[in-house]
């Protein structure tokens, strides 16, 4: 039996099932995961522009950055097991999964910058410089990172579509 | 209970003036051996017992897996090492030393044994009817509550803010019989809410996967935010250097920790997930997938 003989199977390839919205949302978590990852070990560790606690955070921002940092350190993981196990099973979408990567990278950027640093004052990229430059280049790549995701996601579910309008004449 | 609390945080401070530079004092005192033999006189024993009853049960049922033996054997002495022997007399001096001996005894030390399966040992070693009334006990109300997730994790987080945010840290190192009572809770709460999100030995409550993954995520965050906590407001008695880098290492070891439960979490559902295939949309070969399950039948926990 192969995947040809299961319509579900062939449906599934073509990410308008499951697998689409698996690839998806393996993407997503692991671009959260990863850019937390990349904004602790660039900003924190090796820059040491963000400050561990800069001992101005209010309660609410303490939370939710300690809920946004525990969620992304178990998103990582997690996503990389749902890579594993759709490789496994043949099915996963390589442009949605770029998408979903690029959306979640963009959409932790954004959050961050705005959310983090702008509402809830938590730390400022970095200490002692004028932060204007700085808050603008961080948004807006996280804007560009979050725009360039859902075009691809957008784009990917179109050819999808378009590849099932070719091989059967439903929809 | 009224706590002369001021007069107890002068005296900490005063303490800890003269334990000046506590972590040089704790690398001074880690070079005696003997030192160490306080907590072997703890662990031995109970490594012995585990030892004695998987070789002893290994006759009449499956080899006992070696593996599991390392674990508790390795729980076993790191938890002890928390709690007696030179680590735990620094503890006494320095948050920093305090907080290594909690990511031991509250944490790593947990997840090793309940890795190592005790519970089920046990279960192999007893006469029968004893056997039964624990597995009566373990289904009981009572085991259901404490072990569900959400118990499980307020009594192991909500103990430590319980601990560090108030007065009752400083209050541990005055009376002999609290410290002892702290360190046995932290212990049990660890134990529970690990095996709570990541049951090994037999769980007749265990909740849905998803939930408990929400439940980890809450916990590790709890965590996280009483590390940032503390750097901000150092507990009764502690210097604030001090302070900082116990809660730095409470936060950056807590998710060193976080992450080996979260891979072998999610481990257990790609290998659950994997025995799934056989159902839809696979173009493995039947051989393959036949054999992948049984294999993973094979490995199954209670062997």
């Amino acid at each position: 039996m192969n995947e040809h003989s299961n319509p579900a199977a062939a449906e599934d390839r073509r990410g308008s099932g499951k697998s689409g919205s698996r690839s998806l949302w393996s993407g997503v978590l692991f671009g959260i995961g990863c850019m937390a990852f990349v904004d602790e070990v660039v900003f924190h560790q090796l820059l040491h522009w963000h400050h561990f606690y800069d001992l101005s955070t209010s309660g609410a921002g303490l939370v939710s950055d300690g809920l946004l940092h525990a969620f992304s350190w178990f998103a990582s993981v997690a996503s990389l097991f749902m890579l594993a196990d759709l490789r496994r099973k043949r099915s996963l979408l390589v442009p949605r999964w770029i998408g979903g990567l690029l959306t979640g990278a963009g959409f932790f950027q954004l959050y961050d910058g705005i959310v983090h640093h702008k509402l809830m004052q938590i730390h400022q990229i970095r200490y002692g410089v004028d932060l204007t430059a700085y808050d603008w280049s961080w948004n807006i790549a996280g804007a560009v990172l979050l725009l360039a995701g859902i075009v691809l996601t957008i784009r990917s579910g179109r050819e999808q579509s378009r590849l099932k309008g070719d091989g059967s004449s439903r929809e | 209970m009224v706590l002369p609390v001021n007069s107890l945080r002068i005296e900490s401070y005063v303490r800890l003036a003269h334990a000046h530079g506590s972590m040089e004092n704790v690398q001074g005192s880690f070079g005696g051996i003997a030192e160490w033999t306080a907590p072997l006189l703890l662990a031995v024993p109970l490594m012995a017992a585990y030892l004695l009853a998987a070789a002893l049960t290994g006759r009449r049922y499956r080899r006992w897996p070696p593996l599991r033996s390392s674990l508790w054997c390795m729980g076993v002495l790191l938890s002890s090492a928390a709690v007696l022997g030179p680590l735990a007399a620094a503890a006494h001096g320095s948050f920093t030393a305090h907080m290594l001996g909690h990511l031991l005894l509250g944490m790593l030390g947990p997840l090793l044994i309940v890795l190592s399966a005790p519970v089920t040992l046990l279960l192999r070693s007893l006469p029968r009817e004893s056997a039964r009334l624990l597995t009566g006990l373990l289904r009981s109300r009572l085991a259901a509550w404490l072990s569900h997730p959400v118990t499980a994790a307020l009594l192991n987080v909500g103990g430590l803010w319980l601990l560090y945010a108030t007065d009752l840290y400083a209050a541990m190192h005055h009376f002999a019989a609290l410290n002892a009572l702290v360190h046995v809770h932290v212990f049990a709460a660890g134990w529970l809410f690990t095996a709570s999100v990541f049951p090994v030995d037999p769980a007749p409550h265990r909740t849905g996967m998803r939930f408990r993954a929400a439940v980890m995520i809450a916990a590790f965050a709890a965590h996280g935010i009483l590390g940032k906590f503390l750097y901000a407001n150092p507990p009764a008695g502690t210097l604030p250097e001090d302070a900082r880098s116990g809660a730095q290492l409470m936060y950056y070891g807590g998710d060193a920790v976080d992450l080996l439960l979260i891979i072998l979490f999610c481990r257990r559902w790609y290998r659950s997930a994997g025995r799934e295939i056989p159902a839809s949309g696979s173009d493995l070969p039947k051989k393959e997938r036949t054999a992948s399950v049984r294999k993973s039948a094979k490995r199954g926990i209670h062997s």
